[in-house]
């Protein structure tokens, strides 16, 4: 594995997990192979930053006053990055972010940063009460989203899955890493279903006025970090920023949970009160982008519910929705 | 917490209290806030040492006080949260009513705001032990080693202020950094960005927070940004001899000018 790991940082960044002191999993770009983790449960922030940075320049300008102009982002030097151990929603979310970012215009960033992605999967061996991929359709050893995946054997090694093309080519790059599978026991986690997420969207045609909504988050108090530790939320924010004549346009994370993300410049905000952005969040990843996007806007990672500060539970209330 | 169950069901059905901010168990196992507004169904209601949220924070929340007259559960911090929103002219006393919870638990009966003031002014206001002892290790780094600590820290930042919308005491509609003309802080989450937004909320607080840590709780990836506005409670009541919260007549030491006022942190 070491070697497989030397071999892919040699001419790549290579973005893999490792824990903290204080317990906290993130992402790092290239960590020692020795501090890379394997059995981590979950990163606190999800890998989207990879392909969605938190903040992303669009372009520089100058504006004095005999000149304005404007210079582009080379795409070309955005680097190849190889992901490594991220678990299946994780992989799986890049699906979701493409259906939003490619939806109808392709956004260039996104699509040159996927591009230049290669992505290592890591079939989950733990779980914990958070996770509920098996509600949206995923499952802790699904292939989508990774070239190749990995998955814990009982002897210690691990089983290697090649999915794509540019899977491919890293078993071809280094064939002497690999040996073949002697049928040695997997193990993979198991993940108990919660809800049907079918059921889910359907109820949800008609509940939006439904008192649900103001009764199951009256103790929201509407930060970011629901939305930022999310594989899949995509919204982002665009500001300009310069120091006398020379500047950047940007774009950084936003999220509806926030009071002033709906807010008009009249004054009026069509969601002025907190449940009005829970339904959001909730109709938008459920409703309205299997409708719109044919893609659930949620991979059950879980971690929202574990970032909350006031336990908004997201799945609890997905069950409750199923049948309301 | 039978007491607390009694208390809570005799304000509703009393039509003392629209609605009682409390605790309850989550699905999940986690305690949470809950809001009671059927008294039959203040049996949910706990407290435990779990129950340690500023639920105070809801107390200037819209949806909240669409209610009416409210009844919350209140630890210490809750308590001086309250005083510092009465004194703010955030939160008017008849709209309120206090179920205070003692240090070892117990249910107090608070006739009304002032009782509750002679409580407070008998507690130990000063920072939480665990919290001195992190600052005195801090305090032993040099400028430089202070420096390197927070910008390390700072750099997990990722800017969903959640630290803010948890801390009562930020109950601003429009934070400074929502400004954009002009731009006070770079709304990106940089190292500058990260930096000038934690000197902004903690110069913000200085002299009004009051201990509670719910900001660092509330911190998704575990930055003690509450020990910022901790330390600034040390140094209100080094130059100025107060604590926040301990009055509903007081205005913070940073917006008050006393000809006696210490000056010598002015460079
Ligand atoms: S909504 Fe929550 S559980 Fe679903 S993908 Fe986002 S963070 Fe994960
Ligand atoms: S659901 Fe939780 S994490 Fe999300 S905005 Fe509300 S309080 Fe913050
Ligand atoms: S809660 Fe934490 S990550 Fe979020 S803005 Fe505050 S310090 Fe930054
Ligand atoms: S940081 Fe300052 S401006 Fe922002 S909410 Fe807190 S007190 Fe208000
Ligand atoms: S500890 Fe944090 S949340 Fe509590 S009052 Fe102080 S600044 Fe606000």
């Amino acid at each position: 594995m070491a070697k497989l790991y030397a071999k892919l940082s040699e001419d790549r960044k290579i973005y893999a997990p490792v824990e903290a002191s204080d317990k906290k999993v993130n992402y790092q770009y290239n960590p020692d192979f020795k501090d890379v983790t394997f059995d981590h449960l979950q990163s606190t922030l999800s890998v989207k930053n990879v392909v969605f940075p938190k903040v992303e320049n669009l372009f520089y300008f100058t504006n004095s006053k005999t000149e304005s102009s404007v210079t582009d982002i080379d795409l070309d030097k955005i680097p190849e990055v190889v992901l490594w151990g991220a678990h299946p929603c994780d992989t799986a979310a890049y699906d979701v972010l493409r259906s939003i970012f490619c939806w109808d215009i392709k956004d260039e960033f996104f699509a040159k940063r996927l591009e230049k992605l290669t992505v290592v999967g890591l079939a989950c061996s733990t779980s914990d009460a958070y996770c509920f991929c098996t509600s949206v359709g995923i499952s802790p050893d699904a292939v989508k989203g990774s070239d190749i995946l990995l998955l814990k054997l009982e002897n210690g090694d691990y089983k290697v899955s090649i999915i794509t093309e540019k899977g491919k080519a890293i078993l071809e790059q280094s064939p002497d890493l690999f040996e073949s599978y002697n049928n040695e026991a997997e193990i993979v986690a198991t993940v108990k279903q919660r809800f049907d997420y079918k059921q889910v969207t359907e109820h949800l045609k008609d509940s939006f006025e439904n008192p649900f909504w103001v009764n199951n988050s009256l103790r929201c108090v509407g930060c970011g970090a629901c939305a930022y530790v999310c594989p899949t939320c995509a919204c982002f924010d665009i500001q300009d920023e310069a120091q006398g004549s020379y500047g950047r346009r940007y774009r950084s994370w936003d999220s509806c949970g926030f009071g002033l993300f709906t807010l008009h410049t009249s004054g009026h905000n069509p969601r002025e009160v907190q449940s009005q952005r829970w339904r959001q969040r909730v109709m938008h990843k459920f409703s309205y982008m299997p409708e719109r996007n044919e893609s659930l806007g949620c991979v059950g990672c879980g971690r929202c519910s574990r970032a909350c500060p006031v336990d908004m539970n997201i799945a609890e209330q997905l069950e409750v929705l199923q049948s309301i | 917490m039978h007491n607390l169950i009694l208390k809570a069901k005799e304000l509703l059905e009393n039509k003392i209290v629209s609605v009682i901010i409390g605790f309850e168990t989550g699905s999940s196992g986690k305690v949470r806030p809950v809001f009671i507004t059927d008294s039959n169904k203040a049996d949910s209601l706990i407290f435990d040492e779990r129950c340690i949220q500023n639920l105070a924070v809801y107390l200037t929340k819209k949806e909240v006080k669409q209610f009416g007259k409210m009844g919350i559960v209140a630890t210490l911090p809750i308590m001086r949260s309250i005083m510092v929103l009465i004194s703010e002219q955030q939160l008017s006393p008849e709209n309120v009513v206090v179920l205070g919870i003692s240090g070892d638990g117990e249910v107090l009966d608070f006739a009304d705001i002032t009782v509750m003031q002679h409580y407070i002014e008998k507690c130990e206001l000063g920072n939480p032990a665990k919290e001195q002892d992190m600052l005195a290790t801090l305090n032993r780094l040099n400028m430089q080693e202070k420096f390197e600590f927070w910008q390390k820290e700072f750099s997990k930042c990722i800017k969903c202020y959640a630290c803010r919308q948890s801390c009562p005491m930020c109950y601003c509609t429009r934070c400074a950094v929502e400004c954009n003309q002009p731009q006070w802080i770079p709304v990106q989450s940089n190292n500058l960005g990260n930096m000038e937004w934690h000197i902004l909320r903690a110069m913000h607080l200085a002299g009004r927070c009051i201990s509670c840590g719910e900001c660092g709780r509330a911190c998704p990836v575990g930055i003690p940004c509450h020990l910022l506005t901790m330390h600034l409670v040390d140094q209100a009541q080094s130059y100025f001899g107060v604590y926040a919260g301990i009055s509903d007549k007081m205005s913070s030491v940073l917006s008050t000018y006393a000809p006696n006022d210490k000056e010598s942190f002015i460079i």
